[in-house]
């Protein structure tokens, strides 16, 4: 067992886990957010997507262990006192999805795009979010939605 | 996934008197956690290196690069002085994966893999790099030994990886579409005593094509290497190519690398 101690959305925990624990199934059931997806769970979907200390990362593909107090950052923490993050709004008012599942995944992957490159370009957008699989194929708007967040971010 | 004990090492010693021949180290762990997940593989001892400090970070010199085995894909990808010294080193770090993969993946855990279809032991070879270890040097074309296989012992760390500055050079690779793992990745670096041609994904294992460097060492040009013929008997053949397409394709990205340098 092992003791993880990190700030999830702003709050801090701590909680002894099993050594083998994924960084997503502590987030989806130690700590019950469930807005991080599992899809492919061999890290290829992307569905699982969120920040550590600012970097995107799969955290199908993570131990909690090995992340040791950091910083996380999922889906639910984007919101800002009821207010959706503006990449979030983009998505919405885009149709910037479906089915929704890759959607969570999208979101986080696709901010970090914008903390790197503000003014992406479609080609740049769609290379970056290649560990991101959409199985509805809602590319198109996805892309759209992205760029539509970088003219407001 | 099977149950494990986690450590966390301070240093090389202390990550190698916790090894045994049930354990594993971890480094971005973009290999060993999917393999352990899907049951392909499974150990009493992860031992995670992250902590680290020496293993992670880049040198260069005028005639180097030295860069530690826990350094990200995106920090070879993003770092400068690579650029400036082996732009297609830089490069090849950029193309690996999807941007999660290469804010997680490191050098060291690359090369100790040795996947058929992955980019870096290309470098490796192409390079001339010598693999620096906890306990000797190992140059590259003695240390990739045959497909998911190294010239490394039980308890041996990778600690960094020097490569040679070529006068130039380039990585061209026809990934596959999905995976973005080399079909066929050919490296081609002219250095002063020689050129090498270092092939990934062709065969079991990445290989220095003597037949391309000897044409490129008389003339280094597109047009020496044109419409070669190289064996097929022992190139790789599966869903995504034959070994007979592979063979063809060497000689194409070899001739696409030779234009790019």
């Amino acid at each position: 067992m092992t003791e993880i101690t990190l700030d999830v959305n702003g709050k801090k925990i701590k909680k002894t886990v099993p050594d083998n624990t994924l960084l997503s199934t502590f987030l989806r059931e130690h700590l019950n957010l469930t807005g991080t997806h599992v899809g492919c769970d061999t890290s290829q979907c992307g569905a699982c997507v969120v920040h550590v200390n600012g970097e995107s990362l799969k955290s199908c593909t993570t131990l909690a262990a090995d992340i040791g107090n950091a910083k996380v950052t999922t889906i639910e923490g984007l919101e800002k006192n009821g207010k959706m993050h503006p990449m979030q709004e983009a998505f919405k008012k885009m149709h910037g999805l479906q089915c929704g599942f890759c959607t969570p995944g999208m979101v986080m992957s696709a901010i970090d795009l914008l903390k790197k490159n503000k003014n992406p370009s479609d080609n740049e957008i769609r290379d970056w979010l290649e560990g991101n699989i959409c199985r509805c194929t809602g590319y198109q708007n996805i892309v759209a939605a992205v760029k539509e967040a970088s003219s407001k971010m | 996934m099977k149950s494990f004990n986690y450590h966390s090492a301070k240093d090389s010693k202390e990550a190698s008197k916790l090894s045994s021949s049930n354990s594993a180290f971890l480094a971005g762990g973009m290999t060993t956690i999917p393999s352990m997940k899907l049951g392909l593989a499974s150990y009493k001892d992860i031992i995670d290196i992250k902590g680290i400090k020496k293993l992670s970070g880049i040198k260069v010199s005028g005639k180097s690069v030295i860069i530690g085995a826990t350094t990200k894909h995106v920090e070879v990808a993003n770092s400068k002085d690579v650029k400036k010294a082996i732009p297609s080193l830089a490069l090849l770090a950029e193309g690996i994966g999807d941007p999660q993969v290469r804010n997680r993946g490191t050098i060291g855990g690359s090369i100790a893999n040795n996947d058929p279809s992955a980019d870096y032991p290309s470098a490796c070879v192409a390079l001339d790099a010598i693999v620096h270890t906890n306990e000797r040097k190992i140059e590259a074309s003695k240390f990739f030994k045959g497909m998911f296989e190294t010239a490394l012992k039980k308890g041996e760390l990778i600690e960094a990886i020097e490569f040679k500055v070529p006068e130039k050079s380039s990585y061209q690779k026809h990934p596959n579409p999905a995976s973005r793992y080399a079909v066929v990745g050919v490296y081609v670096a002219k250095h002063k005593n020689g050129t090498i041609v270092a092939v990934t994904g062709a065969k079991p294992c990445v290989y220095n094509d003597k037949d391309l460097s000897k044409a490129l060492d008389s003339n280094f040009s597109a047009n020496s290497i044109s419409g070669m013929k190289l064996k097929s008997s022992d190139m790789n053949s599966d869903i995504h190519a034959s070994a007979e397409y592979r063979a063809n394709l060497v000689v194409i990205q070899a001739k696409k690398a030779v234009e790019a340098c």
